[in-house]
């Protein structure tokens, strides 16, 4: 069973608009990595709970590309993007652009480790065009909270 | 307006020194002197962070005491904290799915042995290199 070892990490950068999420596996490389780019895998893990995860197509390899779309009753949400370097059991380097912003993209980082004994540390960097897209993004978590949290933090550095 | 405030906020937090400094200052108010001196940086430096801190809201200092100590703005750190442990629990989410996946993976593999194992993906092999 998962552990409180397993917990994921979330590192905002200081100097670079980035994020970087780190967690730990109990579980092979090569499986870890095959979870990354077999879309049929993917499809089971990478979309939130609430929403049906749909891929239009997904060809990891160095110079593929992949689509899908995340929906909800009659909201949805696609998301697209190229992969620049598959390298197996070490290395994903991907665009992403959410297509209700396209001028929007992010430059993502997987890095795949091998711990040994069959465990894998998972290093996620995502960069952004801007410090302000970066954090709306990190906030974009409240989903419908998000407006209503900056405008308490507003409130709160307005006193 | 607010989405600028937010990243100063979060540039604010990023730096290891300052959050250590709001850590501190989670027990209590503090002066200059009192916050530098377990740090190799100079007094100018702290000064400095403190600057960042005060300029996103964290902390303040009272104008009118001789020694302006300086007050943390808790509610917008706890603000800060949620939004970011928000984002993180999301992320842990996806990963404890990953963890399921990986497991059915495993057990897959487990119940088949004649599987070919490795990094294939799943075209069919007919279709040979993509273009």
């Amino acid at each position: 069973m998962t552990t409180m070892t397993n917990e994921t990490r979330i590192e905002l950068d200081p100097d670079v608009p980035r994020v970087m999420i780190t967690r730990e596996f109990d579980f092979p490389v090569e499986q870890v990595f095959r979870a990354h780019t077999d879309g049929d895998l993917v499809r089971q893990w990478l979309g939130p709970r609430d929403l049906t995860m749909t891929i239009d197509y997904f060809d990891c390899r160095t110079g593929g590309s992949y689509r899908y779309l995340h929906s909800r009753g009659d909201d949805v949400f696609g998301f697209n993007g190229c992969f620049h370097e598959v390298r197996p059991n070490e290395l994903i380097v991907q665009t992403f652009t959410f297509e209700g912003m396209p001028d929007g993209v992010a430059l993502e980082k997987v890095r795949f480790e091998d711990l040994g004994n069959g465990r894998t540390r998972l290093t996620g960097a995502s960069l952004v065009d801007s410090f302000a897209d970066r954090d709306a993004f990190v906030s974009s978590g409240m989903e419908a909270g998000v407006r209503e949290g900056y405008e308490r933090l507003d409130e709160l550095l307005a006193k | 307006m607010a989405e600028d405030a937010l990243s100063r906020v979060f540039s604010a937090l990023a730096d290891p020194l300052r959050r250590d400094i709001v850590a501190r200052l989670t027990d209590g108010d503090a002066t200059v002197n009192e916050l530098a001196e377990p740090y190799e940086v100079s007094l100018q430096a702290v000064s400095r962070h403190l600057k960042v801190l005060e300029d996103a809201g964290l902390v303040s200092r009272s104008r009118e005491a001789q020694r302006r100590p300086v007050h943390l703005e808790a509610e917008v750190f706890d603000l800060m904290t949620k939004w970011i442990e928000r984002y993180r629990q999301q992320a842990e989410e996806r990963y404890r799915r990953l963890d399921d996946v990986l497991r059915s993976m495993s057990d897959a593999t487990a119940n088949a042995p004649a599987l070919h194992l490795g990094t294939e993906t799943t075209n069919p092999p007919t279709t040979g290199e993509s273009p």
